[in-house]
């Protein structure tokens, strides 16, 4: 048997080994789609392995490379924590991987994807490598690979400029971000050797200093800024929903699946791990963004018509959601409440894993949908469940998932999540007794929403019939992309179904981060009764809930169809009306009209209706044309501001370029005389 | 003891050599005048490095010497020789300010070298302590160089001049830097000639002259 470590870093040399290979295979394009997805395939599976085995037995293994700059080595660590986050990349790195044979294929009938092919097993590879990372250079080194990686990847279709001022964007946001982030552990490493060696770089030196507050805390919210700016909290996820729907789906899935993860665990390792010590505002900050975050990422979601960007701005949501977790569980540690505080976390981790393995579902759904429809925009689809079985039926797991609805495991992390809410009376604070339980609330309010959404999202692109001009020519897509798919549909079951069983495995983490566990109470009435901190307060048995759903569908199946006959098909009753047309189906406009009407004042919303202008009268319009465009408010608030600044600032600055060398010589030269002569 | 003296002696020549070619290469207005000024420095840069290793009783000076001599006097003006010859440049090289008043400059700049250094001097033991001041004119009249000429070629010229200044200070503070970091500057010296070289070729070619002048087309409106 290998060491994880060892297995997981063979795993990344693949990768690696792969995106040079694809050099090589580049005059070959159909069989480097196969081999380089089955190669990365074969590597995201060994990485899980390794992942879940560190979780499982809690072991750390360490590790020195000497390479990189001379006395700087790289430090390799694999502890559960990262155990946890690499089967978490892992996992759905794997089916994505199975997925892109499939749907690689399709576009390396209208493009070069050597390009593709290379990005993505450095994107991969990076974010194993980030996770892995135990000094802050080589931790930012693996950061910069993914952040690179995944701009080229978002870039892929470079022709479109919309395509490329979303990478644009997201390159910007993600540089701020890692800018803040090497701010942050600068300050951590100086005060762990006092400014006078290299050696506070690792991890390791930085876990045993001790901070004073205010470093501590500029430390802080230097890190989590940074690492907002990558997982997309609101108000810094403009990004997300640009660069989602304009990346091929496959990288779709897997940003928004995990690479936002990776700033999750980045969150995690700096607060819990390497500062180790904070006062509970801390976990208040990070509750408040993640609540915002949640609300305003559903509110977005609902108002989008195209499907990519839609999941995208659910992306924002469910960073929200586990945000909530983890600022809970901080909160709680700070007042030394270990159980309830491992509870949140594990609430947190729990809706990571199913987060991304639901959306990667959704994506990729949404890939099929889009690979085979040719549409993004869902006001113009319609009916694909006729066309596309395998897809709908795929898709439809993925958003009963997200919505939070049992058996599925999107239920069984927010329910957790919300099991820490109600335990938060606990604290020795009246205050936070009053406000933390309205949190609760929101997120209540979060869930409603989500499942508002996916009904649209679902009813509005794959049932009724379809919304655009011509049909075009719908195909189911091939088994390579439904097999990707039914693997995380089965695990989105397997975590809603078993929630036991993963909690007894992933139980590690917290006991590592804030000393206690809550397996022996979670699992105390055996694998099939949930129970996080008693069973006369809360109880759920995923195992039972799945067989009474599975016996509902299967009876009323039965009563429908067992007599041949009792259904039969007639054309649509319409009202006496006779010229019923598919145009007049339910929109998703109008599915999200009253949600419009009440949380207007969230949104830049520009509503015009126009009539002809040479009707007879009023109420005889002939044509009308109606527009309605929504944006983000924050875009007008934070970031146009933001812009013009530095558009001015720049413009003046550009005043000191003369075109001429002899210009530039001098700037230097009277800077060399100055300053030899005031500072010597 | 003696012989150190005289050591000295040498080089505080060498060194007023080394000045006195800077100074050449302000004036010259011929490039080929130029190449053999800048042959000439690196010549006397070369032997005072000899000098100073042989005081110093530093043996890895001698390489450094040897190094200068081959790169500076025999391979950089042998290249920028075929750059001149292939880009058949002719004529006088013009100069953006006039030349006493190069000159005017460029005495300024001297005395506030021995201005600068004159607290260092005072400091240091080594015997080649007074030849600092020279180091720093020299990069500050290879810098002046660089301003006052419009041609290309003076452009690099006043590079390497400015780079020989470099050198110097080096061997006049601390008997020279570590081998190594030596053998790295000479190395990045050659590449940056040969970088240079190749972007004559493109400037030569685009805007049919070495003019740097030309290049303001290159900026943007706005």
């Amino acid at each position: 048997m290998m060491d994880p470590l060892n297995l997981a870093g063979s795993a990344i040399f693949l990768l690696l080994g792969m995106a040079v290979l694809a050099l090589l295979l580049g005059r070959r394009q159909r069989l480097l789609v196969v081999v380089s997805f089955a190669v990365s395939a074969v590597a995201s599976l060994s990485a899980t392995v390794a992942g879940v085995r560190v979780v499982g037995w809690s072991t750390t293994s360490q590790a020195i490379m000497s390479i990189g700059l001379p006395d700087l080595p790289f430090h390799l660590r694999l502890d559960p924590l990262a155990g946890f986050f690499i089967t978490v990349v892992g996992i759905l790195s794997f089916v994505v991987s199975i997925y892109s044979i499939g749907y690689v294929r399709e576009i390396s009938k209208q493009r070069p994807i050597s390009r593709l092919v290379i990005f993505y097993a450095l994107f991969l590879a990076g974010m194993f490598m980030v996770i892995i990372a135990d000094d802050a250079l080589f931790f930012l080194i693996s950061w910069e690979l993914m952040a690179a990686a995944s701009y080229f990847l978002v870039l892929f279709e470079d022709e479109r400029v919309e395509n490329r001022r979303a990478a644009f964007l997201y390159m910007v946001v993600a540089h701020v971000g890692a800018l803040a982030i090497l701010l942050s552990f600068g300050v951590m490493s100086g005060l762990a050797t006092g400014f006078e060696g290299f050696h506070g770089y690792t991890f390791d030196a930085m876990r045993q200093a001790e901070f004073p507050a205010v470093w501590a805390t500029a430390a802080f919210l230097l890190a989590f800024f940074g690492f907002a700016a990558k997982a997309g909290v609101i108000p810094l996820h403009i990004w997300l929903p640009e660069a989602h729907p304009v990346a091929p789906s496959n990288i779709s899935a897997l940003m928004s699946g995990v690479m936002l993860k990776t700033a999750i665990y980045g969150i995690v390792r700096v607060t819990f791990d390497l500062i180790g010590v904070f006062p509970w505002w801390w976990g208040s900050i990070v509750l408040v963004f993640g609540l915002i975050s949640a609300v305003m990422g559903v509110l977005y979601a609902l108002m989008q018509h195209d499907l990519k960007r839609l999941l995208a701005y659910h992306s924002v949501e469910n960073i929200g959601i586990i945000l909530i977790g983890i600022g809970l569980s901080m909160i709680f540690r700070s007042f030394d409440f270990p159980l309830l505080s491992s509870l949140a976390l594990i609430a947190g981790l729990y809706h990571t894993l199913n987060h991304a393995i639901f959306k990667g579902l959704l994506f990729m759904g949404a890939g099929a949908v889009l690979h085979a429809s040719h549409e993004r925009n869902m006001e113009e689809m319609g009916g694909l469940i006729h066309l596309m079985p395998w897809t709908a039926a795929l898709f439809l797991v993925g958003s009963v998932s997200i919505a939070g609805l049992p058996p599925f495991n999107g239920f069984v992390s927010e329910w957790l999540t919300f099991q820490a809410f109600l335990l938060s009376p606990s604290l020795p604070s009246p205050l936070m007794k009053l406000l933390i339980p309205l949190g609760a609330a929101l997120l209540a309010l979060t869930a409603a929403l989500a499942a508002a959404c996916f009904v649209k999202a679902f009813g509005v692109t794959f049932l009724g019939h379809w919304r655009g001009h011509h049909q075009p020519h719908v195909q189911e897509v091939d088994w390579f992309m439904r097999s990707g798919m039914i693997i995380a549909a089965l695990l989105c079951l397997a975590l809603g179904v078993l929630p036991t069983v993963v909690i007894d495995w992933m139980d590690t983490v917290p006991e590592q981060l804030v000393g206690s566990r809550i397996g022996t109470t979670a699992g105390a009435f055996g694998w099939m009764w949930l129970t996080p901190v008693a069973p006369e307060r809360a109880s759920y048995s995923g195992p039972l809930v799945f067989l009474v759903t599975l016996s509902v569908i299967v009876i009323a199946y039965l009563l429908l169809h067992v007599r041949s006959g009792s259904i039969t098909r007639v054309p649509l009753w319409d009202c006496g009306f006779e010229k019923v047309t598919p145009r007049m189906q339910y929109t998703a406009t109008a599915f999200a009209m009253p949600i419009r009407r009440i949380f207007g004042f969230f949104f830049h919303i520009r509503e015009q209706v126009k009539m002809n202008p040479q009707a007879p009268h009023r109420t005889v319009p002939g044509r009308m044309q109606y527009t309605l465009r929504i944006r983000d408010r924050f875009w007008g608030w934070l970031y146009r501001p933001l812009v013009d600044a530095s558009f001015w600032l720049s413009r003046r600055v550009g005043r000191l370029q003369q075109g001429r060398i002899q210009a530039y010589l001098i700037y230097s030269f009277v800077t060399i005389i100055v300053l030899l002569l005031f500072l010597r | 003891m003696m012989d150190l003296q005289i050591a000295s002696q040498i080089s505080s020549f060498l060194a007023a050599l080394v000045l006195l070619t800077a100074f050449g290469m302000l004036v010259q207005k011929r490039v080929y005048g130029l190449i053999h000024l800048f042959a000439w420095q690196g010549l006397f840069l070369s032997l005072n490095t000899a000098v100073v290793g042989f005081v110093a009783n530093k043996h890895h000076l001698y390489i450094s010497s040897v190094l200068t001599l081959s790169l500076k006097v025999v391979l950089l003006p042998y290249i920028l020789h075929v750059l001149i010859n292939r880009l058949k440049i002719r004529k006088e090289v013009e100069t953006v300010v006039n030349i006493p008043m190069t000159m005017m400059i460029g005495i300024a700049l001297v005395i506030f070298s021995y201005h600068l250094t004159a607290p260092i001097r005072q400091l240091s033991t080594l015997i080649t302590r007074s030849t600092l001041a020279v180091a720093l004119a020299t990069v500050m009249l290879g810098l002046l160089m660089m301003i006052t000429r419009r041609h290309a070629v003076t452009q690099i010229i006043g590079f390497l001049a400015l780079e020989n200044g470099l050198f110097f200070a080096a061997t006049s503070a601390t008997y020279g830097m570590p081998l190594v970091v030596e053998l790295g500057v000479a190395l990045d010296v050659l590449i940056a000639a040969f970088i240079f070289g190749i972007f004559f070729f493109h400037i030569h070619t685009t805007f049919d002259s070495l003019d740097v002048e030309q290049m303001a087309k290159l900026k943007e409106e706005n």
